[in-house]
C-alpha cells in the first residue's frame, strides 16, 4: 500500500513540474498558454538527442532540457507571444492551440511519429526496499528534484526582488512602468523560465510515459485541471493539486482499475464545486 | 481530345484533394490502366502504420513490375489521418472521381467499417491490409485481408502458455475495441485449456502511468501477465515491468506481437528481452524470402518492415495474382472470386485466403525478444501451421 502511495507521490511530483511552467504564466502573467504541453514535448525530444544521439549523460542532459526549452520559450516570446499579453483569453486560445497542432505536426516531420525513448543509467533503474516498501528510483529522483523546485520556486516568487517586480507588472503594467520595473524583459525572463520547467518536466516525463508527437494534447488535460485545481494565485496551491491528483489517480487505478482514469476527474469536479477559484486563491 | 480533358481533369482533381493526397505513376495514356486506391494513416499517431504498408506496396511494384495481364497499376496513396469519416469521404473520392478496381489499406478498424458499405455497394474489392478485428471480413463478401486477426494470435498465445507450464493468468488490456478481442480470446481458449486468469484490468487507453496497475500484478503474483496496448505504450508496460522487478519475480511477459512492433522494438531497450509473443510475422523470420525481402525493404525505405509492412506487400500480391487469374477484367464480383482461395509463399511462411470467409490462413509463431547483432529481434521458436480465425469458426 504504500509503495502505492510512493508512486502516486512521484506521478503527482511529476505533474507538478510539467504543470508548474503553466501555473507561473497563467496565474501570474494571466495569459493562457494552451500550448504549454508543446514546450515540454520540446524538453522531451531535446533529451532524446542529448541522450541518444549526442551521448551526453542523462543527468547534465536535463539542466541543458530546461535552457533548451527556455530559449525557445524566449525567442516565441519576442516573436509571438508578447503581441497577446493584451488580447482577449480567447484570442489567446486560439493562438496557443494553433501552436499545438504545429508543434506536433513539425515535430512528426522532424523525428517521426513513433514513441521515443532515451537509454537511462543502471543506477537509476529498478526499485529498492525500505521497510517493504518498494522504492522506484526513478522515481525517487523525480520526487526529489520536484521538491527542491517547488521550494525555489516559491522563495523566488515569494521574496525575492525579482518576484515582487513580476507581481508588480502583472498587476499593473503602466504604473509597474513608471516606477522603473523592465516590464518587457520580466516577462520575457518569466516565460522562459516558464517554457524551461516545461521542458524539465517533459524530458523527466519522457520515461514513465513515454514521448510521441502527440504529447501536448494527452497531458493539456492534465496541467489544466493541475492549475485549475490548485488555484493560480501561488505555487503551492498546484503542488497540492499535483500531489492529490497523482495519489488519487494512482491508487483509484489500484484499487478499482475497471473505473480507470474516473477517480481524478470525480476530485476535480468535486473540489470545484466547493471552490470555484481552486485550492488556494486571492479572494476575487 | 477526351483524353486530353481527362488528364486536365485529372490534374485539377489532383490539386484540389487537401490531404496530403499523393499520387505517383504518371497517368499512361496508350495502355488500359487499374488503379489501386489504398487508404492509410499517413499522418497522426497511426502513421507509422500507413507508412509501412505505402513502403511495401511501392517495393512490390518496383520488384514485380507496373504491368499485370496486359494492364498497367497505378498506386493511388490517400492519407486519412486515422479518422473515420475522412477514409470514408476518401473512399468515395476514389471510387467516384477516380473509378478506382481495388481499395486497400485500412490502419484501424473503424476507418475499414467505414468504408465497407461504399465498396459493397460500388461492388468494389476492399483488401484489409492492418486493421485486425474479427468482424470486418463478415461485414460484406467485398471485404478480404491480408494482415491478421487478433483472436488468431491471442488464442494461439493462450494455447501455446497452456501447454508450457503456465497456469495463472492476469491480463492487462487497453480499454478498447481490440483490447477487449485480444483478451476475450486469450481467456477464452486458456481457461478452455484448464488454466485460470487471476484478475482481467482494463487500463484506460490514454494511460499514462502503469504503476497501479502493475502493483496489483505483483501482489496477485501469477505465473504469466499477458498483454495487449497499442504498440508505442508496450514499450512503458515493459519498462516499468522490469523496474517493479516483476521479471525477477518469475512472472513471465506474454502477449500479441502488436507490443513487440519490429518498427520500434529496438527503442525499447533491454527492458524487452524475454518478452514472449504470437504472431504472424518477424523481421527475423529464417527464411531466404524474408531474407530478401527485409533487405530490399531496408534499402528503399530506411525501415525495418513490420508485421504491417508484409501485409501491404501481400495485399498488393493478393491484388495481382486476382488480375492474373481474370485476365485483367476488373469486375469486382470476378476479382474477389479469384482471390478466394489465393495460396502463396510470403515472407513470413505460406498464406492463403480462406475461400469461405474471405479470411487470411496463416502460420503462427511464438517468438522471444532476443538481442541479435546488437539490435533486438524478435525470435522465432514454436509454429502453430494453417491458423485460421477462431472467431469464425465457432459458427
Amino acid at each position: 500500500m504504500l509503495t502505492i502511495l510512493f508512486d502516486g507521490i512521484a506521478y503527482g511530483m511529476l505533474l507538478f513540474v510539467l504543470a508548474c511552467g503553466l501555473a507561473i504564466t497563467l496565474g501570474l502573467m494571466n495569459f493562457v498558454n494552451l500550448a504549454h504541453g508543446a514546450f515540454a514535448m520540446a524538453g522531451g525530444y531535446a533529451t532524446v538527442v542529448m541522450v541518444n544521439w549526442l551521448g551526453i549523460p542523462f543527468i547534465f542532459s536535463l539542466p541543458l532540457a530546461f535552457f533548451v526549452t527556455a530559449a525557445l520559450g524566449l525567442v516565441l516570446e519576442r516573436t509571438l507571444y508578447r503581441h497577446l499579453y493584451g488580447r482577449t483569453h480567447l484570442d489567446q486560445v486560439l493562438f496557443s492551440i494553433g501552436l499545438v497542432f504545429m508543434a506536433i505536426a513539425s515535430m512528426d516531420y522532424l523525428m517521426g511519429s513513433s514513441q521515443q525513448f532515451y537509454k537511462l543509467p543502471e543506477a537509476l533503474k529498478g526499485q529498492f526496499d525500505v521497510f517493504g516498501v518498494g522504492i522506484g528510483r526513478y522515481r525517487l529522483l523525480i520526487v526529489v528534484i520536484c521538491g527542491l523546485l517547488a521550494l525555489g520556486l516559491q522563495i523566488v516568487l515569494a521574496k525575492s526582488l525579482f518576484g515582487a517586480r513580476l507581481r508588480a507588472a502583472v498587476d499593473d503594467p503602466r504604473v509597474a512602468r513608471g516606477l522603473g520595473i523592465p516590464v518587457n524583459s520580466v516577462f520575457a525572463i518569466t516565460f522562459a523560465v516558464g517554457s524551461g520547467l516545461a521542458g524539465l518536466g517533459g524530458a523527466l516525463a519522457t520515461e514513465i510515459t513515454g514521448l510521441d508527437p502527440t504529447f501536448p494534447l494527452k497531458f493539456m488535460l492534465y496541467f489544466l485541471i493541475v492549475v485549475t485545481v490548485g488555484g493560480t494565485s501561488s505555487l503551492t496551491g498546484p503542488l497540492l493539486a499535483a500531489l492529490l491528483l497523482g495519489i488519487t489517480d494512482v491508487t483509484g487505478k489500484y484499487l478499482a482499475p475497471q473505473f480507470g482514469a474516473f477517480f481524478i476527474y470525480a476530485v476535480m469536479i468535486l473540489i470545484l464545486t466547493l471552490r470555484p477559484q481552486g485550492l488556494f486563491s486571492r479572494e476575487k | 481530345m477526351t483524353t486530353r480533358r481527362s488528364i486536365i481533369r485529372a490534374g485539377l482533381l489532383g490539386s484540389a484533394i487537401l490531404t496530403g493526397a499523393v499520387s505517383y505513376a504518371p497517368m499512361a495514356m496508350a495502355q488500359e490502366v487499374v488503379k489501386i486506391g489504398l487508404i492509410l494513416p499517413m499522418t497522426g499517431p497511426f502513421a507509422s502504420t500507413g507508412r509501412q504498408i505505402e513502403a511495401a506496396a511501392k517495393l512490390y511494384m518496383a520488384q514485380n513490375g507496373a504491368t499485370v495481364a496486359g494492364k498497367k497499376i497505378e498506386l493511388i496513396v490517400k492519407d486519412d489521418t486515422g479518422t473515420p469519416d475522412v477514409t470514408r469521404r476518401l473512399a468515395q473520392e476514389l471510387l467516384v472521381n477516380e473509378k478506382v478496381s481495388v481499395l486497400g489499406g485500412f490502419g484501424l478498424t473503424p476507418l475499414a467499417m467505414s468504408t465497407v458499405p461504399l465498396a459493397t455497394q460500388a461492388k468494389v474489392p476492399m483488401v484489409v491490409m492492418a486493421a485486425a478485428t474479427s468482424m470486418i471480413t463478415e461485414a460484406s463478401p467485398f471485404v478480404t485481408r491480408t494482415s491478421f486477426t487478433l483472436p488468431q494470435a491471442a488464442s494461439v498465445m493462450a494455447d501455446w502458455a497452456s501447454k508450457n507450464g503456465v497456469k495463472k493468468v492476469v491480463t492487462l488490456v487497453s480499454d478498447y475495441a481490440p483490447g477487449h478481442d485480444a483478451e476475450k480470446w486469450f481467456a477464452d481458449t486458456f481457461t478452455a485449456a484448464g488454466g485460470k486468469v487471476e484478475a482481467s484490468i482494463r487500463a484506460p487507453l490514454q494511460n499514462p502511468d502503469f504503476a497501479a496497475f502493475l502493483q496489483r500484478v505483483k501482489e496477485a503474483q501469477p505465473d504469466a501477465l499477458y498483454v495487449f496496448v497499442p504498440s508505442g505504450v508496450g514499450a512503458t508496460v515493459m519498462k516499468q515491468f522490469v523496474e517493479r522487478g516483476l521479471d525477477k519475480s518469475g512472472i513471465k511477459l506474454i502477449g500479441t506481437g502488436d507490443v513487440t512492433d519490429d518498427d520500434i522494438i529496438n527503442g525499447y531497450g533491454d527492458a524487452a528481452i524475454g518478452a514472449i509473443t504470437a504472431h504472424h510475422y518477424s523481421a527475423a523470420h529464417p527464411s531466404a524470402k524474408n531474407k530478401a525481402f527485409v533487405e530490399a525493404f531496408k534499402k528503399a525505405s530506411n525501415m525495418r518492415p513490420n508485421f504491417m509492412g508484409v501485409a501491404g506487400y501481400d495485399g498488393m500480391h493478393l491484388i495481382y495474382e486476382a488480375l492474373k487469374k481474370t485476365g485483367g477484367t476488373t469486375d469486382g464480383t470476378k476479382l474477389m472470386d479469384a482471390m478466394k482461395g489465393t495460396a502463396w509463399e510470403s515472407p513470413r511462411g505460406p498464406v492463403s485466403i480462406d475461400p469461405e470467409t474471405r479470411e487470411i490462413v496463416l502460420n503462427m509463431y511464438v517468438r522471444k525478444v532476443e538481442k541479435v547483432d546488437g539490435e533486438l529481434y524478435n525470435v522465432e521458436f514454436s509454429t502453430f501451421e494453417g491458423v485460421k480465425d477462431p472467431a469464425k469458426k465457432k459458427k
